[in-house]
């Protein structure tokens, strides 16, 4: 009975899922498929190598310097980099003088409460704040940014398929929709070049970002360590230092890991020696005894051929 | 738990004859899991994935307790409180880290520990009850792991909410108050995230309350074996410890080891860069995707794509939810007295295609609703659901299966080690079929 009604449940299941399936093959079949245009021209981010790749990898801290260098002097006008503190620069080499001088010196005031009157006022950053976001908020930021709103960089390398490739792509990735063609020779619809206030970048998801390009010319900053600002190095440096950002505790993690797997591994060993030395007196003792011994069995069953029994 | 051959307890020394005097407790834990519960002696690795979903259980419940200390459930604040998680807590990363890629490696334990049921016959007399109650903890796993996916207030756990508890507004005349009834409003919002916290919190006890009842039912008739012949004497069983602790001992390193390598070296992953977002209720993730181990469900859901007497979704979700449901009816579907695999020819053919097909719809289960891929998908939901309404019944009723070992001990006799491996995984055949 079970099997009656689950032969007719699932011949019900088998023909209406087969029904979808026939209308989707027609429908594949006689409609002409049409190609989005960002499937067209979005590129995959160009994978770069860091000092943080692979499980040994750890942050070069005079990159993640450079990388906050280029963030405080071009990006830091629009991104905020809400959930990174500035005492955690000296995560990064930065001595406490110097984070202090740092926070002082900081672009944006912090939003705080007059003490004597107890009205809405901003006072200069200390090491314990958090980096001040460059907007009051998002209604502000839309306001002076073309109604885009400039998302917030702490986290943004995981929060992108391709991570630190990704930023480093898309900085270095803006081009001219009029001249741009993609790998098949074809040039941009004119329907979907920028409008007003966009501009063509293939690594973006749709392909227009609000965002105009912020890294234009080599040596846009000057590196304080005499590295050469060339716009490859500080798209690099960036990302890296946005990776540290969202990562903060990847040396710990990869730290961690060796020496969790090193553990791990000889206790496994020494788990599999155990386990082979418990069972093989297992098999010795479980072998020695009884008529259900695999031994025995096995010449009580050539006796009984032997004598042409049937078993 | 009374099988003729099982050790009685013996208490070593004059404290524990006081205590299991007065409170049976050591005689309790010798007889499952001590030297009291003799157990089939011709297991192979298959049967480790038991013990170590419970202790991936284990691991779940302690890294969340802890995490639970730093969360804050308050829309407002609970992206920024994973964050500081992250950050601030000490040794923060390992416990979200852990907890996250903990729960995938519970599914992955949980998976091969269900497909290892389907192809040794576990399922079968006098077994129901335990693979029942597998299923059930299978459900609570999957609701405690989709309301945990939504913690974390990220875009992902907010439209993940929005479109899970939307299928619900499937089902005609109540399906929309059902809804916001489970959501506390009409979107998710703070009242979702309360409650979602506070069952996800409380579902884990279920489960392993449920996994005691688990092995209280499987200790009845004791443990099966990969040949599927019943225990005959003492002779075919080993005292559970030592020699399974060891087994399991070995087994829990290699788990240990896989977990630390995605852990440690890649533990993003598996998870979807899009729940790194704040959770924002007025723009749409391009692609909203469960975690990995919805994929296949999802894949069936996504499948029914034309209205058919009832709407096109309502069948998505009558099927998703049956795709679970009839396993529960599998131990009266595949009626075969044979429960082992390895002694079904016909069926174990089936079976591997059955592997292949989930791991289709898992594939397309993760990839956007858009052709090719619901097209395949649609196939693959034909087949799972013609393999074990169909085709089981059917292969069940018509196949000629091996000839069984007398003994598991008499199957010991041609090769211990292969003739447990399953016959297409390097195991080797049966003599008899030769």
């Amino acid at each position: 009975m079970v099997r009656l009604i689950a032969f007719l449940v699932g011949l019900g299941f088998v023909v209406v899922a087969g029904w979808s399936l026939g209308n989707g093959v027609y429908a594949f079949a006689t409609q002409p498929r049409e190609e989005s245009v960002e499937h067209q021209f979005h590129l995959q981010p160009e994978h770069a190598s860091y000092s943080f790749d692979g499980p040994f990898g750890t942050y070069d801290r005079q990159q993640l310097q450079r990388g906050f260098q280029v963030y405080k002097e071009v990006c830091a006008a629009c991104h905020g980099l809400s959930y990174v503190a500035f005492r955690n620069l000296e995560e990064i080499g930065y001595g406490e003088a110097e984070v202090k001088a740092i926070a002082n010196q900081w672009q944006i005031e912090v939003p705080d409460i007059d003490p004597k009157t107890g009205e809405a006022s901003t006072r200069k950053a200390t090491p314990a704040d958090h980096f001040p976001s460059p907007y009051p908020n998002e209604v502000a930021a839309r306001a002076a940014n073309n109604n885009a709103l400039p998302p917030d960089l702490s986290l943004i390398t995981k929060a992108r398929h391709g991570g630190a490739s990704y930023v480093h792509s898309l900085l270095l990735g803006y081009r001219d929709p009029a001249t741009y063609r993609n790998k098949e020779g074809e040039p941009v619809p004119t329907e979907v070049r920028p409008g007003q206030g966009l501009h063509f970048n293939p690594y973006f998801a749709n392909l227009n970002i609000a965002m105009p390009p912020p890294i234009q010319s080599d040596g846009q900053v000057t590196y304080a360590d005499g590295t050469a600002a060339t716009r490859d190095q500080m798209a690099k440096d960036v990302s890296a230092f946005l990776t540290w950002t969202a990562e903060p505790r990847l040396e710990n993690r990869h730290r961690a890991g060796l020496a969790t797997l090193i553990f791990l591994l000889f206790a496994t060993v020494l788990s599999y020696l155990a386990y082979q030395n418990v069972w093989h007196s297992a098999k010795r003792k479980v072998r020695a005894s009884g008529p259900l011994d695999p031994v025995n069995l096995a010449k009580s069953h050539e006796a009984s051929r032997e004598a042409g029994i049937q078993q | 738990m009374s099988f003729p051959w099982a050790e009685p307890y013996q208490p070593k020394n004059g404290l524990t004859r006081w205590i299991d005097q007065r409170l049976p407790l050591p005689r309790l834990v010798y007889g499952a899991i001590g030297g009291g519960y003799p157990v089939p002696r011709n297991l192979n690795y298959f049967w480790n994935f038991g013990v170590l979903a419970g202790v991936a259980l284990t691991i779940q419940i302690v890294t969340g307790i802890i995490l639970a200390m730093h969360y804050v459930p308050y829309g407002g604040q609970a992206f920024q409180s994973v964050e500081h998680i992250m950050r601030d807590v000490n040794q923060g990363w390992l416990l979200r880290y852990a907890h996250a890629n903990g729960a995938s490696f519970f599914f992955i334990v949980t998976y091969i520990h269900i497909f290892r049921g389907l192809y040794y016959g576990s399922y079968k007399a006098p077994r129901e009850l335990v693979w029942m109650l597998g299923l059930v903890i299978l459900l609570l796993m999957m609701a405690t792991a989709f309301m945990g996916y939504v913690l974390p207030w990220g875009q992902m756990s907010f439209w993940g909410a929005k479109v899970i508890t939307g299928l619900f507004g499937a089902i005609p005349f109540v399906g929309e108050p059902v809804q916001q009834w489970l959501l506390g409003g009409f979107a998710p919002d703070q009242p979702t995230l309360n409650r979602f916290f506070s069952l996800h919190y409380l579902l884990p006890f279920v489960i392993a309350g449920v996994i005691v009842l688990h092995i209280w039912a499987l200790h009845i008739p004791g443990s099966g074996n990969p040949t599927g012949v019943d225990v005959k004497s003492a002779q075919d069983t080993v005292p559970f410890h030592p020699y399974y602790t060891a087994k399991d001992g070995f087994g829990l390193g290699v788990f240990l080891i896989l977990f630390a390598l995605v852990t440690f070296f890649a533990p993003n992953y598996l998870g979807h860069a899009d729940n790194y977002i704040p959770a924002n209720p007025l723009s749409t993730p391009a692609h909203i995707v469960p975690e990995w181990y919805f994929w296949p469900f999802y894949a069936i859901l996504r499948a029914f794509t034309v209205d058919f007497i009832l709407p096109a979704k309502l069948w998505g979700v009558i099927a998703m939810f049956a795709a679970i449901l009839l396993l529960f009816f599998l131990p009266w579907i595949d009626r075969s007295p044979v429960r082992s695999g390895n002694y079904r020819p016909r069926f174990r053919q089936f079976f591997w295609i059955l592997m292949l097909d989930l791991l289709v719809l898992g594939y397309v289960g993760g990839k956007p609703a858009e052709e090719p891929f619901v097209m395949i998908s649609q196939l693959a939901t034909i087949y799972y659901f013609a393999h074990f309404l169909i085709i089981l019944p059917i292969v069940s009723a018509v196949e000629r299966t091996l000839p069984l070992p007398n003994s598991i001990s008499e199957s010991v006799l041609h090769g211990e080690d292969k003739e447990a491996a399953p016959a297409d995984l390097g195991g080797m055949r049966p003599a008899a079929a030769e």
